[in-house]
C-alpha cells in the first residue's frame, strides 16, 4: 500500500470552534494551513452549545475578568492552573468582541450591546452577588460561533480537508513532529499529511459513556492519537456530568434556563437546590448540581413512574422569553421530551457532558511532557479545546467557559504557531519506517474471518464507564471497572470487520474511533481509581473529602506500562495574587 | 419495523438496488436514526451520515418516504411502512445514503457567506439593536443539511449556476445584517438569470425544511431589494 503524501506549512486535525479558530489565524497570513475534518466541518459538536460564551463584558451587571478569573478557579475546585485561567479570562472580552466583529449574530440587549445572561457558579466581587457574564446567541451560540468561524475560513482561503479521518501521528527518531496520516474517507485511501506544525483540536470522547449530551463523532481521536505516540493524557478521572439532560434521550438542556430563572425541582415539586446550596442555589457549580439531583433521585424523591429523573420547571418565564432567548431548547423539549416548556417541566437527569482531562499543554498551546528539566514542550505539536488539558477547567468546568476556552487557545496556538515557523522551521526527514504503525493499524482491520462485531464491543464499553465511572465512585467499583475495559481492550484486538471494501466505508471509521474509546475509556478509569479524594467532578463515596494535601496536583497517564505520574497544579496566576484553596461553597 | 432503504456501493453493484430490513422493535419515543443505528449494528455494510443527533449538525438529512428531512428528529411512529430510505435527491450517490454535496456547498461559498465591513473595528462590539438583530431570526439558524437544495427541481437542473435554496437563504442573512455593508455587491451577484431567478417559488425548500425556516420568503425579498434598486 503505497502512502500519498501532502505538504503544508500547519496542519490542524478537527474542524470544531478551537480548529477553524487557530486555522483563521494562520490563514490570515497566508500560510499553507490545511483542516482536516472528518465531518464537513459544520457537523462538528461546536455547533450543539447552546448557552454561551463567557466575558466580563459588564454589560448587564458590572464586571470585570478578575472575578470571573476567581470564579474559574473556584469552579475548578483549585486544580486549575492559575496562570492559564488569568490568560484566559484577562483576554475574554476582547475574543467576545472580534467575534461580533466577524459577525456572529449575538442577541442584542436594548442599548445595542451584547445580550449575557447568567449561569452557574458566576458571582461579582469574588463570591458576591450572581454576575450575568455569558454572552450569547439566543440559546444557539454554539452554532451561530461554529458557522461564522468556519464562513471566516472560507473567506482567507483555509484549505479543507472534509471528511478526512486522521488516525495516527508520525515523529522521527528525535521526536520531531512530522505530520499526520489520514484516511479518505471517500475513497479509503490513506494519504501522509506533513507539517512543520501539528494542532490536535479533535473535541472530547463522551461517548465513552451510555447516557451523554456527545455527538456520535466525540470519540476522542485526538487523544488516541497522542497516547499511541507516546503522550500522557492529563486529569482524564474528570469527567462533567451536566444537571440537565432530557431524560432518557441524553439531549442537553442549556444552563441558561436555569440562567433565566428556571429551577428545579424533585416530586414534592420542591425547590431542592436550596439545601444543597444555599447561597447560588441552581445556579451552583453544575458537578454540585449534578449530585445533588443523583442524591434526591437515589433517596426516592425522583419524578416519574420509576423515580428516575427530576424536572426543570421554566413554564414561569412567559412564552414570550422562552421564545425569543430559548427557542432552541424548546424545539429539543418538544422533540425529544414531547412536552412545550411554556406549559410544562422538562425531565432532566444527569449526563456526561465535558472531558476536563485531555492532552498536556502549555497556554501557548503547545504539548508538554516531563522531561529531564521539568515540564518541556514537543517542538512543533500542539493541542486545544476539549481535546487539551491546559487546565483552565481543572476538576470541573464553568458553564460558558468551553466556548471561551475554544476560541482564547485557539487564537493563542495560532500565534505561537506563526513565531515558530518563522524562527525555528526545522529541516525534517522522514525516516524509511516512519508510517509503517499507521500502515500496520489500517491493514489491522483488513483481517478477515470469525470474530466480534465492534458495535457489540463499543455498547459494552459504554455500559462499563456508566456503571464503574459515573456520578459517584468507589474503590471496589472502580477496580471493577478496570478489569472490564482491559478484557473488553483485549476483545477488541480479535474483533472482525464484516464491510471490507474501501468507498465511504464508516464501518471503519467507526472502527477505528473505538480503538480511541477504548485508550480514553482505560485512561479515565485508571485515573480514577487512582485518586483518593473528592474534588469538583470526581466524587469518592470512600474519601468524600477534598485532600489538598496530598491530591492538589494533576495526574498523567502513560499508555506504556499504564503508568501514573503527577504534577503539581499552577497556582501562580501571570501577573495577579493567587487564589489559595479554601473550602468550595456556593 | 419494515425498512426498504437504497443501497448502491459502487465497488461491488452494477447499479442501486432497494434492500428490505426488518426490525423487532417499538416505535416508542425513538427517532428514525435510532432504528437506522439499529440496522447498522446488524448490517454494518450500510453507510450514512450522522452526528449530533439532535438536529442541529445537518449531517443526517435523507429522502424518508419520499419527503426530505433529518433522520434524528423524525419519530418512527410517524411514519408509514415499510420506511423508504433514499440518499437526498439529484446529487451524484457516493454510497448508500451517502450523496456528493459538492454542488450545494459550492453554491453556498459562491455568496460570500460572510460579513462584509470595511469600517475599521471598534475596539468593543458593533452596536445593533434588538429590531436589528430580529431581522436575522429565520435566517442565521439554517444547518446545512440540503434538504431544501435537494428538494427544489430547479437545483436538480442547474446545480452548477442556480444558488438553490439553502445560498440564497444565506445570501439574505447577510444582505439583513445592519453591520453587513457589501448589500450592493450582494445584490448584483445574484441579478442573473441562474443564480436567483431561477427561484419559480414553488415552495418545495419550505415544506421540507427541518429548522422550519423560508428561503422562499427570503428569495422573495432578494427579488423586492432588487427591484427597488432599479426604480
Amino acid at each position: 500500500m503505497e502512502i500519498a503524501k501532502r505538504s503544508f506549512d500547519a496542519v490542524i486535525v478537527g474542524g470544531g470552534g478551537a480548529g477553524l479558530r487557530a486555522a483563521l489565524q494562520l490563514a490570515k497570513v497566508e500560510l499553507r494551513v490545511a483542516v482536516v475534518s472528518k465531518v464537513f466541518p459544520t457537523r462538528s459538536h461546536t455547533v450543539s452549545a447552546q448557552g454561551g460564551i463567557t466575558a466580563a463584558l459588564g454589560n448587564v451587571t458590572e464586571d470585570n475578568w478578575h472575578w470571573h478569573m476567581y470564579d474559574t478557579v473556584k469552579g475548578s475546585d483549585y486544580l486549575g492552573d492559575q496562570d492559564a485561567i488569568e490568560y484566559m479570562c484577562r483576554n475574554a472580552a476582547q475574543v467576545v468582541y472580534e467575534l461580533e466583529h466577524y459577525g456572529l449574530p449575538f442577541s442584542r440587549l436594548p442599548n445595542g450591546k451584547i445580550y449575557q445572561r447568567a449561569f452557574g457558579g458566576q458571582s461579582q466581587n469574588y463570591g458576591g452577588p450572581q454576575a450575568t457574564r455569558t454572552c450569547g446567541a439566543a440559546d444557539r451560540t454554539g452554532h451561530a460561533l461554529l458557522h461564522t468561524l468556519y464562513q471566516r475560513n472560507i473567506q482567507a482561503k483555509t484549505h479543507f480537508f472534509d471528511e478526512y479521518f486522521a488516525f495516527d501521528l508520525v515523529k522521527d527518531q528525535q521526536g520531531n513532529v512530522l505530520g499526520v496520516v489520514v484516511l479518505e474517507i471517500e475513497t479509503g485511501e490513506p494519504i501522509f499529511i506533513q507539517a512543520s506544525a501539528v494542532l490536535l483540536a479533535t473535541g472530547g470522547a463522551g461517548r465513552i459513556y451510555q447516557t451523554t449530551s456527545n455527538a456520535l463523532i466525540n470519540t476522542g481521536d485526538g487523544l488516541g492519537m497522542a497516547l499511541r505516540a507516546g503522550i500522557p493524557l492529563q486529569d482524564m478521572e474528570f469527567w462533567q456530568f451536566h444537571p440537565t439532560g432530557i431524560a432518557g434521550a441524553g439531549v442537553l438542556i442549556t444552563e441558561g434556563v436555569r440562567g433565566e430563572n428556571g429551577y428545579l425541582i424533585n416530586k414534592d415539586g420542591e425547590r431542592f437546590m436550596e439545601r444543597y446550596a444555599s447561597h447560588a442555589k441552581d445556579l451552583a457549580g453544575r458537578d454540585v448540581v449534578a449530585r445533588a439531583i443523583a442524591v434526591e433521585i437515589h433517596e426516592g424523591r425522583g419524578c416519574g413512574k420509576e423515580g428516575n429523573y427530576v424536572l426543570l420547571k421554566l413554564d414561569h418565564l412567559g412564552p414570550e422569553i422562552i421564545k425569543s432567548r430559548l427557542p432552541g431548547i424548546r424545539e429539543l423539549a418538544i422533540k425529544f421530551a414531547h412536552i412545550d416548556p411554556i406549559e410544562e417541566p422538562i425531565p432532566v437527569v444527569p449526563t456526561c457532558h465535558y472531558m476536563m482531562g485531555g492532552i498536556p499543554t502549555n497556554l501557548h498551546g503547545q504539548v508538554v511532557v516531563p522531561g529531564t528539566n521539568g515540564e518541556e514542550p514537543l517542538p512543533g505539536l500542539y493541542a486545544i479545546g476539549e481535546c487539551a488539558c491546559v487546565s483552565v477547567h481543572g476538576a470541573n468546568r464553568l458553564g460558558g467557559n468551553s466556548l471561551l476556552d475554544l476560541v482564547i487557545f485557539g487564537r493563542a496556538a495560532g500565534n505561537h504557531i506563526l513565531d515558530y515557523l518563522a524562527k525555528e522551521r526545522p529541516e525534517v526527514t522522514l525516516p524509511k519506517d516512519a508510517l509503517e504503525p499507521a500502515r500496520q493499524r489500517l491493514a489491522r482491520w483488513d483481517k478477515k474471518g470469525q470474530g466480534e462485531h465492534i458495535n457489540d464491543i463499543r455498547e459494552e464499553l459504554r455500559r462499563v464507564m456508566q456503571a464503574h465511572c459515573g456520578v459517584f465512585r468507589t474503590q471496589a467499583v472502580l477496580e471493577q471497572g478496570i478489569k472490564k475495559m482491559r478484557q473488553l481492550a483485549e476483545r477488541l484486538q480479535h474483533a472482525v470487520l464484516r464491510d471490507q471494501s474501501k468507498i465511504f466505508n464508516t464501518a471503519r471509521v467507526e472502527a477505528l474511533e473505538l480503538e480511541n474509546m477504548v485508550e480514553v475509556a482505560l485512561a479515565s478509569v485508571i485515573s480514577a481509581e487512582a485518586r483518593k479524594e473528592s474534588r469538583g467532578a470526581h466524587a469518592r463515596d470512600d474519601y468524600p473529602e477534598r485532600d489538598d494535601r496530598v491530591w492538589l496536583k494533576h495526574s498523567l497517564y502513560f499508555k506504556e506500562g499504564d503508568r501514573m505520574d503527577y504534577k503539581p497544579v499552577r497556582l501562580k496566576p501571570l501577573t495577579v495574587e493567587p487564589f489559595q484553596p479554601k473550602v468550595r461553597v456556593y | 419495523m419494515r425498512f426498504s432503504v437504497y443501497r448502491y456501493n459502487p465497488e461491488t453493484d452494477g447499479k442501486p438496488y432497494m434492500q428490505d430490513y426488518q426490525l423487532d422493535i417499538e416505535a416508542g419515543d425513538k427517532m428514525l436514526l435510532d432504528a437506522i443505528l439499529l440496522l447498522k449494528a446488524e448490517d454494518e455494510t450500510l453507510s450514512l451520515r450522522r452526528s449530533c443527533r439532535e438536529g442541529v449538525c445537518g449531517s443526517d438529512a435523507l429522502n424518508i418516504n419520499g419527503k426530505n428531512g433529518l433522520a434524528c428528529i423524525t419519530p418512527l411512529y410517524s411514519l408509514r411502512q415499510p420506511i423508504e430510505l433514499r440518499p437526498l435527491p439529484g446529487m451524484p450517490v457516493i454510497r448508500d445514503l451517502v450523496v456528493d454535496l459538492s454542488q450545494f456547498y459550492h453554491q453556498y461559498h459562491s455568496i460570500k457567506p460572510y460579513l462584509i465591513n470595511h469600517d475599521p473595528e471598534p475596539e468593543i462590539e458593533r452596536l445593533q439593536s434588538p429590531e436589528d438583530r430580529a431581522q436575522l431570526d429565520g435566517l442565521y439558524e439554517c444547518i446545512l443539511c440540503a434538504c431544501c437544495s435537494t428538494a427544489c427541481p430547479s437545483f436538480w437542473w442547474n446545480p452548477d449556476k442556480f444558488v438553490g435554496p439553502a445560498g440564497l437563504l444565506q445570501a439574505y442573512r447577510f444582505i439583513a445584517d445592519t453591520r453587513d455593508q457589501a448589500t450592493n455587491e450582494r445584490l448584483s451577484d445574484l441579478e442573473d438569470p441562474y443564480r436567483l431567478f431561477r427561484c419559480h417559488s414553488i415552495m418545495n425548500c419550505v415544506d421540507v425544511c427541518p429548522k422550519g425556516l423560508n428561503p422562499t420568503k427570503a428569495i422573495g425579498k432578494i427579488k423586492s431589494l432588487l427591484v427597488k434598486r432599479t426604480v
